[in-house]
């Protein structure tokens, strides 16, 4: 592995966002002034993650300034392909999420939007930082950030539902954190370091036993993946305000899980050693379960923004399914389905949102001719329910068929009826919401009520990007999943 | 003589002269007190930097006291670890003499001011004597120094239970102030000196010695009362709860944190390692009554609704944690404890900080009386918020430094379980700090019996700092721990 070249443009794309979250509370007074750093700052963020891009793209590494922690450990960052995937997915969307959140809290007139923007400002921080963690230290520093400061956000409007749903969520992932430690704990006492190394840096010479256990701790650790039947505190999450739902609790938080999974396999166990300790039928086990019985789930709500939920636990299974696979196909879908499925889930929720804040209506049973009404958002709705189904011209089937692929290549036919069921699934929870949406009628009037352009022109964006990626899925996504791949893999594919 | 050749008898000597001429100029005005009490505070927290920096220069500094030389004249012995806790616990006293001065007329009535100033003068003095000898009976002396003082100042409150707590605290403060004569008088038949590093070699050859087991019995006992070790915590809740608000800080972080010194110094100075774990084997009985001070003082800390009380029982289970880090006795839990000296006195400091300028302004003390705290005093629940996340081990704090050390010392050394209780004991924390954070930030309405605005500066500027001491040594622990790291060392290998 060559040196990583020293770029401060890491550690900027975790400060920006962090001194915006000390603007943003100095600014509370004045909303206009307050929400412009939120946007000033996504899309410095955004720039800063861009202008990394280039170097990656060549099979470089970038590498920040590190600060010393205790024993030899150290505070660092450090940009690879795969923490690029994550990091330009999370903060390229911040930038719409936020002109969204503008539109969509100030239609509802929401209570305390400085502490909305502020942690939500820091959450973004966190999802920087851990995208960029050069080791296991680093990454839990901001994992656990990223707990606390989505909290108040869970919790923002403040009744007993959504306190309950805060100290729910709270309680899994604090455990979680408990177990991410002790494995983080456990790992610096086999190896003497942390550090993210591709192929590996725990070595078989250590009891299988005690290996595997700490498999099993490092994906309780990653119960942020929402994987079952450590996935409960997603649905009750949704109580929060919708563009915390869309940015967090359908990209950044839980993709930090799935993300935290592809560091463990790829960097902290290896390829290799997963298979010998056969903990990749383990995560295969657990991902094909989740991925059925989280669509059954959905097939059950009438919540829409629930129904989403569960389909995000069950889209998030998919990429530890690929991961699971240990082949290059495998894991370049995998990683391939950390940015396709954030378009499309985003821009379902964004609709959900519109929905809500517009018409007022939370759940499927209240919308129909919906459709009529609010025609654009739903009809960016239809794009965005085809393409997690996998179907055409969304970039859900890219990702879906490099996973087709690589369970076919690894001769597991099981898991490969395992994504067609779930594709039937999927289609069976969404294609009632559209059908109710577009060819039920409401008794009342259907005059044209659309939302806010705020929330539409984000809508539509993210829409539109779920369909450019079907066209141009290299761009940059597929061929940094290919070079990740390759690194974890060791082979060139 | 130079005066910075006496540099390390200084820190004893400015805060006892101070007291007589606070105690002076407050007979022609009370007013006169406070700037003097301050003025000698951070004198002396210059001192104890200097003295820091000095140690950390040119190595151990051993003062004759008088120019007498050991065994017969006392000796200041300052190494890395005494100076260290020197320049942690002064800078906390003087923020907390600061946070003192709007409670004077509310929490303590104006016309004690005089003696209550006079009193911390004298605490302090206590402590930085119980920390910078290098004599045991000396030892003793400044321990009852430090605790008469603490008695006073915990009664200086309005309250009668205040009298009550401070009355339990005093019974149990002198049984443990006995026993610590005792053990000091049995090392002296046994040995014929007084001297801590004289005892030492003296003990080497005596470690069979049923004599000497019987004093490091007494010292055990007295030790772990003294630092409120469970099922010996019983006087701690409530001299922590009913105390002033500026002496809950006080007595929370500067004297537990010293008390927790002296237990180091005399089990690892005077009766060294090899003593503590073959011949008197005592390491493990201390890391079970750890495990189960850190679970119960949990649990007890999470039925509690006075939030002073909470407090004080987190502390019964934080203090585990330095109790934990000597029963594993190994270097990187021995700094895991070291560190939690520092960790948890800037924590508990600004937790008892925040809850403190709350109820010196006539505020609830109730969970509950705490709704709605963001929207009143903002910067007090910040630091709250701070105070807790350091208490429950988010990293970032100083609280995840320590935890992650203690964590790592246990499974090096194979005492599975034992980590797993570290790392447990952080969910309990977080189940009531959690409470009082959903309670201040999320509440629908403020309570009406909360202060109606901000406290004053010179409340939250210390607690503030106080919270901040937290994140930085908790991103840098690397600062500390640079002086903690040999300083253990020191420590495990023998004498002072």
């Amino acid at each position: 592995m060559e040196a990583a070249a020293l770029s401060l443009a890491p550690a900027a794309a975790v400060g920006i966002p962090l001194a915006a979250s000390i603007l943003i509370l100095a600014s509370g007074r004045y909303p206009n002034i307050r929400e412009s750093w939120t946007l000033i700052a996504a899309v410095a963020t955004f720039l800063s993650v861009l202008s990394l891009a280039p170097q990656v793209l060549a099979g470089g590494q970038v590498g920040g300034p590190g600060i010393p922690f205790v024993g030899g450990l150290s505070l660092a960052l450090r940009v690879d392909a795969a923490g690029l995937i994550f990091a330009l997915t999370s903060s390229g969307l911040w930038i719409l999420n936020s002109i969204y959140s503008i539109g969509y809290m100030r239609t509802l007139q929401e209570h305390d939007q400085t502490r909305f923007y502020c942690c939500f400002a820091v959450s973004i921080a966190s999802v920087m930082g851990l995208a960029f963690s050069a080791n296991i230290i680093t990454m839990f520093l901001w994992y656990e950030i990223l707990t606390v400061f989505t909290y108040p956000l869970v919790v923002h409007e403040g009744t007993p539902a959504a306190m309950r749903a805060g100290r729910k969520y709270i309680a899994y992932l604090l455990v979680s954190g408990v177990f991410f430690l002790f494995a983080a704990v456990t790992t610096y006492w086999l190896t003497g370091t942390l550090d993210f190394t591709p192929g590996g840096i725990l070595s078989a010479d250590a009891p299988p036993l005690l290996l595997s256990a700490l498999f099993v701790a490092y994906l309780i650790a990653f119960a942020k993946a929402a994987w079952m039947p450590l996935h409960s505190w997603l649905p009750s999450a949704m109580v929060a305000p919708t563009p915390v739902s869309a940015l967090l609790h359908a990209v950044a938080v839980v993709k930090a899980g799935v993300f935290g999974m592809v560091r463990t396999v790829g960097y902290v166990y290896g390829i290799d050693l997963t298979r010998a300790l056969g903990m990749n039928l383990l995560l295969a086990a657990v991902a094909a379960a989740t991925i059925i019985l989280g669509s059954i789930f959905a097939l059950r709500q009438d919540s829409l923004k629930k129904r989403l939920a569960y389909s995000t636990v069950s889209q998030l299974s998919y990429i530890l399914l690929g991961l699971s696979l240990l082949s290059p196909a495998g894991i370049e879908g995998a990683l391939m389905h950390i940015p396709f499925h954030a378009v499309m889930k985003i821009t379902l929720f964004f609709c959900a949102g519109a929905v809500i804040s517009t018409a007022g209506k939370e759940y499927i049973s209240q919308m129909r001719g919906i459709g009529r009404t609010m025609p654009v958002t739903m009809a960016m709705f239809g794009i965005a329910a085809v393409g997690i189904c996998g179907l055409p011209p969304v970039c859900g089937l890219v990702s879906k068929w490099f996973l087709l692929i690589g369970t076919a290549e690894a001769g597991l036919p099981l898991l490969t009826a395992v994504m067609i069921a779930s594709a039937v699934l999927n289609a069976a929870y969404f294609f009632p919401i559209i059908h109710t949406a577009f060819f039920e009628r409401s008794a009342a009037d259907d005059a044209v009520r659309e939302a806010p352009l705020a929330m539409l022109i984000p809508l539509v964006l993210t829409a539109a990007a779920s369909v450019l990626f079907f066209f141009v899925p290299d761009l940059p996504f597929g061929r940094l999943a290919a070079l990740a791949a390759a690194e974890i893999t060791g082979v060139r594919y | 003589m130079t005066l910075l050749s006496n540099l390390p008898v200084l820190p004893v000597l400015v805060p006892l002269v101070s007291a007589v001429a606070a105690l002076v100029s407050g007979w022609y005005d009370r007013r006169a007190a406070r700037p003097i009490v301050i003025l000698a505070l951070a004198l002396d927290c210059a001192l104890a930097v200097l003295l820091l920096s000095s140690v950390v220069g040119g190595g151990p500094i051993s003062y004759h006291l008088g120019g007498y030389a050991p065994p017969l004249g006392i000796e200041f012995a300052v190494d890395l670890l005494n100076a260290f806790v020197l320049a942690v616990v002064l800078p906390i006293m003087l923020l907390a003499v600061v946070f003192a001065g709007p409670t004077v007329g509310r929490e303590v009535p104006a016309e004690k001011a005089v003696s209550f100033y006079v009193l911390l003068l004298l605490l302090a003095t206590g402590i930085c004597g119980m920390t910078l000898t290098g004599d045991i009976f000396n030892l003793y002396v400044f321990l009852e120094i430090t605790s008469l003082a603490a008695y006073a100042l915990i009664a200086a409150g309005r309250e009668q239970r205040s009298l009550v707590a401070s009355y339990r605290y005093m019974i149990m403060g002198s049984l443990s102030a006995g026993f610590i004569l005792l053990g000091t008088a049995h090392l002296y038949v046994a040995t014929g000196t007084l001297n801590m590093a004289d005892l030492a070699s003296r003990l080497a050859t005596l470690y069979d010695s049923t004599l000497v087991h019987t004093a490091f019995a007494f010292f055990l006992v007295g030790l772990t009362i003294k630092t409120a070790l469970f099922p010996l915590h019983l006087w701690l809740p409530g001299a922590y709860a009913y105390a002033p608000s500026p002496v809950s800080i006080v007595i929370s972080t500067a004297v537990a944190k010293v008390s927790a010194y002296a237990t180091l110094r005399v089990l690892f100075s005077v009766f060294t390692t090899a003593f503590i774990v073959e011949y008197f084997p005592i390491t493990d009985v201390l890391l079970w009554l750890a495990a189960i001070a850190i679970i119960a003082g949990s649990v007890v800390a999470i039925a509690q609704t006075d939030v002073k009380k909470m407090l004080a029982y987190s502390s019964v289970s934080q203090m585990g944690y330095i109790m934990f880090g000597i029963g594993v006795a190994d270097p990187v839990a021995m700094a895991g404890a070291v560190f939690q000296i520092l960790g948890h006195a800037v924590a508990k400091g600004a937790l008892f900080a925040s809850v403190g300028s709350v109820i010196a302004l006539g505020g609830p003390r109730d969970v509950r009386g705490l709704a709605g705290l963001a929207a009143r005093m903002p910067v007090t629940a910040a630091v709250f918020a701070v105070g807790a996340a350091s208490m429950i081990g988010i990293p970032g704090t100083a609280g995840f430094v320590s935890k992650f050390l203690l964590a790592l010392g246990a499974v090096e050394s194979g005492r599975w379980v034992f980590a797993g209780v570290i790392l447990a004991s952080s969910l309990l924390t977080a189940v009531y700090f959690w409470r009082v954070i959903e309670v201040s930030y999320f509440a629908d309405e403020a309570d009406p019996r909360l202060p109606a605005k901000e406290a004053p500066l010179s409340m939250i500027v210390p607690a503030a700092l106080l919270a901040a001491a937290c994140v930085l040594f908790g991103i840098a622990p690397d600062i500390p721990l640079s002086v903690i790291e040999p300083a253990v060392l020191l420590l495990l290998g023998g004498g002072p």
